[in-house]
């Protein structure tokens, strides 16, 4: 199963998410520049966190511009993996690829902490090495996190399962309905403001990211793709 | 030559300058200024007065401190560099090397916090790549006033704000630091920041010109009129009157330096690069002239090819210009292009604005004319001052003050709750959660224990660092209080399971030419020293911050000791926190009856009086030195260095981040509240399973250091009964309540958030 992880000027978690599908996966992994289109070599895409051009304007709504993005869309469109981690997350929103938007934190401060998560959904690409309602902990750090959609967007997603992650205990940034991470109808293109790349070890405080790295593996298996 | 004077008719001519002494408002003394004129052989124009006034500011020349910072030991058999470069370089095997420094900002941060403190993490960023290395790891030491002071809780939450905003965003993890308050940083908050990278042996990078005729590339953002002798205004005392010296704070562009990182980083792998520096304090002309004298060549710069963020920028704001996140480059000639395409790569600007010559001068052009010629080397030979340094009156007086019975008739648990809810010793996890602690997926112990650990990826090693540093002892006696920052950052490291490997140091001091500073300063410098020799831990790159005063007011004398420690295998890794119920808890050292200068005596009195606690070096090293071994052969649970507020908060903080409780039963001469508070020097609590005690006292005793058994790890409660007496019964969760609630509330009272 081979990745990609785009790296947009001011993209700084790109060699985390390198890392961890080395050390979990032990499969090709290749960082992208964000000039290049065409990712149809790849069988998922890692959209990593960081501030792509300095979060000016508001997060990702630069990086929805670079030319990559055309290779991402692409990908989502043909069911391939895709997965946005924080400003990853904040980037498919401007992109239009995963529904709402993304507010600063109601507290107005940077947050970075491990984090109570609930998964909501076990069925999902990213998430069946995971039990349904179970808790894991994942480390979260982000300025704005707080997600927001209206109340029909909210009412389709929760229909439709499409909350993957919610907050469990304290809500560290106000998001709606303690959102932390959702997927698109298909469930194919996933965002989460939570770093499972900096839980894949005991040492990191906590390993309850490896099954997420897992599980993808474990899909593409199964899904005949390999 | 006589150079031409700069088009600008609004500029004094050299005359003028002279008969008005005009150099004076640049921070040149009179004799300065008469020196300036031998150097040159005639009058300097304004943009060489200004020149040599930054040149020759304390901030980039320490001419104050230079004769007492020769004292440190800065050699040793691991030191690949020591001071003098961006930062210093330790070797740590596999052909890797450390690579850290630590650099105020206090000046700056007290008239512009947020800009202040992120600007002073981009600096030190800075100092750091232009080593060759990757940045791995920042930590920060930040002193201010106390949180009833609205403005102090203005500084402190932007200061907080500023580091947060530039280390998450370059994508550097924020992993440490310490947090102290006292009235007497009140006007002059402390901003201290420290920059950690690793790099390969064949990687290391110098701020050094050479080969003439090789090109001088500028890289980075463009010049603008921000800043402007900054260097010179973190060399006077602050006043009212600083206030409108905002404009030589300048505004931080995280991004564009995490882009500038990226590019150095690339022409460092590519091998592109003679010599490389970081336009900081004192920007072009500090960079240019640094490089050429280390080079021992000349430089001319064409400064109409310096890219240029305002128009009809003159030399002299051009050359003392601060502008961030901006570089200077010496390649070999032929490899422009090159430069060009790693620049272009990562959008950034870069251009060629002069050469590298042979006659050892600093030659500026600006529109065809040459306005200013200088002797390299007189830039960077500043005067020297060796001053007279007096011991202060406080000194003497408190030599006969016996601390103890103003506080031992106070009720220990009550004492415990107090101390606690000190900000000083409180939790800072409302800072440190404000900093991206766990970019990079390296950070093995978070912010919150004795100090951070990250890990080096393709080894079993890893890296452990802390800042430390009591003004309050140092205050009340320099030389004990200098070695105590030394001794106790390096147990600090050494409880984490590291063997302390050197040191980075900042002084903030008042005003040196005011003898008892002086002494302060001459004293923290010999304790320190001293204590770096022992403990093998030498001085590879430090920064002087004097003038720390407001209204003739000084800070409290704060050396504060950035330390760095290599852990040999991950398993080694140890942190504060209690692990097991049932685990044995032992005390390493002997207690005193010390309260001079302690947190209970600031707490409970509101100042400090007396003598700091003593400290033996040699027993130091030995209980350090068997902390270590104990640690490596797997017989330690948790270890905690114990300091302000002494056994009775070392204990909590043990009990609190482990979630568990813990009975200690003592017997000791010592009244309750001296044996809990006191903070005797060189003492250790650990904690071990019940199958490893026997194995670790024997150690302990052949290894002659002090200890005792003095309780065990439990569910739920403290409890600490002392000759029989129960003088503390807490519930954890409760305590843990206080300390964790001090600073959140203090800042933010009327939140529930």
């Amino acid at each position: 199963m081979r990745f990609a992880v785009p790296v947009f000027p001011g993209s700084n978690c790109d060699v985390d998410c390198v890392k961890a599908v080395e050390e979990v996966l032990e499969q090709p992994v290749d960082l992208v520049w964000h000039t290049q289109t065409d990712l149809s070599v790849y069988d998922a895409i890692i959209l990593p966190g960081g501030f792509s051009y300095g979060d000016y304007l508001r997060t990702g709504a630069l990086a929805r511009f670079s030319p990559v993005m055309e290779g991402v869309r692409e990908a989502a469109e043909k069911g391939k993996l895709v997965v946005g981690i924080c400003n990853g997350f904040q980037i498919l929103l401007e992109a239009g690829l995963l529904p709402g938007a993304m507010r600063r934190n109601d507290h107005l401060q940077f947050r970075c902490d491990i984090q109570l998560l609930r998964v909501e959904n076990a069925r999902l690409p990213f998430t069946r090495d995971y039990r349904e309602g179970e808790t894991i902990r994942i480390p979260i750090a982000h300025g704005e996190g707080n997600y927001y959609c209206d109340e029909e967007t909210l009412a389709e997603i929760k229909r439709n399962n499409q909350i993957v992650f919610r907050y469990a205990g304290e809500n560290p940034n106000g998001s709606v309905d303690d959102i932390a991470g959702i997927v698109n109808r298909e469930g194919n293109v996933l965002g989460m403001m939570p770093h499972p790349e900096r839980a894949v070890h005991r040492w990191m405080g906590s390993a309850d990211g490896v099954r997420f790295f897992t599980s993808m593996l474990k899909y593409w298996r199964e899904s005949g793709a390999a | 030559m006589q150079p031409k004077q700069t088009t600008r008719s609004r500029e004094p001519g050299p005359e003028r300058i002279r008969d008005r002494k005009l150099y004076r408002e640049l921070g040149l003394t009179d004799e300065e200024y008469e020196r300036v004129v031998r150097c040159l052989g005639r009058l300097p124009n304004w943009t060489e007065t200004g020149i040599y006034s930054v040149m020759w500011s304390e901030h980039c020349s320490y001419k104050n401190s230079k004769p007492l910072l020769r004292r440190f030991p800065v050699d040793g058999p691991r030191v690949l560099q020591g001071p003098g470069e961006g930062a210093g370089v330790i070797d740590i095997g596999d052909g890797q090397a450390v690579v850290f420094k630590i650099e105020s900002h206090n000046h700056p941060s007290a008239v512009e916090p947020f800009q202040g403190a992120a600007t002073g993490v981009g600096g030190i960023i800075r100092d750091v790549f232009s080593m060759g290395a990757r940045p791995v790891a920042l930590l920060n030491s930040l002193r201010f006033g106390t949180l009833d002071r609205p403005r102090v809780r203005y500084l402190f939450g932007q200061v907080v704000a500023g580091i947060a905003h530039y280390g998450n965003c370059v994508g550097i993890p924020t992993v440490g630091g310490e947090v102290c308050f006292d009235p007497r940083y009140e006007g002059n908050p402390l901003v201290n920041a420290m920059c950690v990278g690793i790099l390969d042996h064949e990687d290391l990078q110098k701020g050094v010109a050479s080969g003439e005729g090789n090109p001088v590339i500028y890289v980075g953002a463009s010049t603008g009129r921000d800043g402007i002798h900054g260097a010179t205004f973190a060399s006077e005392e602050l006043s009212e009157a600083s206030e409108e010296k905002r404009p030589s704070v300048q505004v931080g562009d995280p991004f564009k330096e995490k882009l500038l990182l990226e590019a150095c980083l690339e022409m460092v792998k590519e091998n592109l690069l003679v010599g490389i520096q970081d336009m900081g304090a004192a920007g072009l002309t500090c960079s240019s002239a640094e490089m050429a004298a280390k080079g021992k060549v000349g430089m001319v710069l064409d400064l109409d090819r310096v890219p240029q963020r305002e128009a009809e920028m003159t030399p002299y704001e051009m050359m003392l210009s601060e502008s961030q996140e901006r570089m200077l480059l010496v390649v070999e000639k032929g490899r422009e292009e090159d430069i060009r395409r790693i620049c272009d790569k990562w959008g950034l600007i870069c251009a060629v604005i002069g050469r590298v010559t042979g006659d050892g001068r600093l030659r500026l052009l600006h529109k065809g004319e040459q306005v200013a010629d200088i002797p390299v080397q007189t830039l960077t030979d500043a005067p020297v001052y060796v001053r007279e340094g007096k011991e202060p009156g406080y000194y003497r007086e408190f030599a006969a003050f016996d601390p103890e019975p103003e506080l031992s008739g106070i009720d220990p648990q009550e004492a415990l709750r107090k101390v606690l809810a000190s900000p000083t010793v409180a939790s800072k996890r409302w800072v440190y959660r404000q900093y991206d602690h766990m970019v990079r997926a390296s950070t093995a112990v978070r912010p919150g224990s004795d100090a951070a650990v990250i890990v080096l990826r393709g080894t079993d090693k890893a890296l452990a660092m802390c800042t430390d540093g009591n003004g309050r002892y140092v205050y009340l006696d320099p030389k004990r209080g200098g070695a105590i920052a030394v001794a106790e950052a390096a147990r600090n490291v050494v409880c984490s399971g590291a063997e302390p490997l050197g040191i980075t140091d900042c002084l903030n001091f008042g005003n040196p030419e005011k003898p008892e500073i002086y002494w302060q300063l001459a004293g923290a410098i010999d304790g320190m020293s001293e204590a770096c020799r022992v403990l093998g831990t030498p001085v590879v790159s430090g920064n002087v911050s004097l003038y720390n005063e407001t209204k003739g007011q000084a800070v409290l004398p704060t050396p504060v000791v950035g330390m760095v420690g290599l852990i040999q295998s991950r398993r080694h890794i140890t942190t504060q926190d209690f692990k097991e119920e049932g685990d044995l808890i032992f005390l390493l050292g002997e207690t005193r009856a010390e309260l001079g200068g302690s947190e209970l005596q600031q707490v409970i009195t509101g100042r400090i009086a007396g003598r700091p606690p003593a400290i033996d070096l040699e027993k130091e090293k030995r209980l350090q030195d068997a902390v270590l071994e104990a640690i490596r052969r797997g017989w330690v649970s948790s270890a905690h260095d114990l300091s302000e507020g002494g056994l009775a908060v070392a204990l909590a903080e043990s009990c609190i981040g482990g979630g568990r409780g813990a009975e200690i039963d003592v017997r000791t001469d010592l009244s309750a509240i001296a044996f809990l508070f006191s903070e005797s020097q060189s003492r250790v609590l650990l904690s071990a399973s019940p199958d490893a005690a026997e194995e670790l006292e024997h150690f302990l005793r052949e290894r002659g250091v002090p200890f005792e058994r003095i309780g065990r790890v439990t569910e739920g409660r403290l409890r600490v009964r002392l000759n029989g007496r129960e003088v503390i019964d807490a519930g954890v969760g409760e305590l843990s309540d206080v300390w964790e609630g001090a600073i959140p509330c203090a800042m933010n009272p009327s939140s529930t958030n």
